[in-house]
């Protein structure tokens, strides 16, 4: 699927990135513990957390993430919006919560990505 | 060794809101040269778990990257408290991080587990009241 799909299916709002919607996801990973993220190292992902601080920005950019949705209604500030909007990565935010988010995604086809 | 590009950062202690911007560098560089997207995404990686750990655990220090045709070298050194049990240390999800690391999403125990997995050596010496110095490589 791609950004745009994720995107409709959360009901997300776009913080940045909204050209580069088109893009393609091909897995998911769901954490607030960014060095579990770090573990999982997967090309055009989605990465769901609530954790809202500038080390999530980093944590995409080293694992060259697609697309970053803070769940349960996060609101991440202008200055990781911009590191973001610098790096060329997508941010979302949704109101559900982590568990339910990733069971849409997993639902529409989106999965974890072999082990 | 006559072809390696040497990079040096100063890690600084306690600002964790800059911690990760050496590796964000180096992986900058590493494109530029037109390293493969497989050698940059495990450097930048290993390096920034690394620099993370530098900042909670050791009070900064220095990184040196030496880059040559057939292979990357990361340095991290700091004068740290040293890690007192590197065997326990090496375990996923053996942490000592304090609670307020957790909540700024590290600490899950996966650090030096990582730092393992996507170089292709890692020596640690470390001595208890003076330091830690971690060599890392990857292979181009």
């Amino acid at each position: 699927m791609t950004a745009r799909d994720v995107q409709a299916i959360l009901g997300a709002r776009v913080l940045t990135g909204e050209e580069f919607l088109d893009r393609e996801v091909r897995s998911a990973c769901g954490s607030d513990m960014m060095s579990d993220v770090l573990a999982f190292s997967k090309d055009h992902s989605v990465l769901l957390t609530g954790l809202c601080n500038p080390q999530v920005i980093r944590t995409a950019e080293m694992l060259d993430i697609v697309c970053l949705v803070f769940v349960r209604g996060k609101k991440p500030d202008d200055t990781i919006v911009q590191m973001a909007k610098d790096r060329d990565i997508i941010v979302m935010e949704t109101g559900h919560r982590m568990f339910s988010s990733c069971g849409m995604l997993y639902k529409a086809g989106l999965g974890g990505g072999a082990i | 060794m006559d072809d390696a590009i040497v990079l040096k950062y100063e890690i600084s202690p306690d600002d964790f809101t800059r911690a990760g911007e050496a590796s964000s560098d180096v992986k900058g560089k590493l494109k530029q040269l037109g390293v493969s997207p497989e050698a940059v995404r495990k450097v930048a990686i290993a390096m920034y778990e690394g620099e993370i750990n530098m900042v909670i655990h050791a009070n900064g220090g220095e990184i040196t990257v030496e880059i040559t045709p057939v292979e990357i070298r990361m340095i991290l050194a700091d004068v740290g408290p040293g890690i007192p049990d590197v065997e326990k240390a090496m375990k996923a999800g053996y942490s000592t991080a304090p609670d307020e690391v957790r909540s700024l999403g590290f600490g899950a125990g996966m650090g030096l587990p990582n730092m393992k997995k996507y170089t292709d050596d890692m020596s640690i010496e470390t001595k208890l009241g003076v330091g830690t110095t971690i060599t890392m490589i990857v292979k181009m």
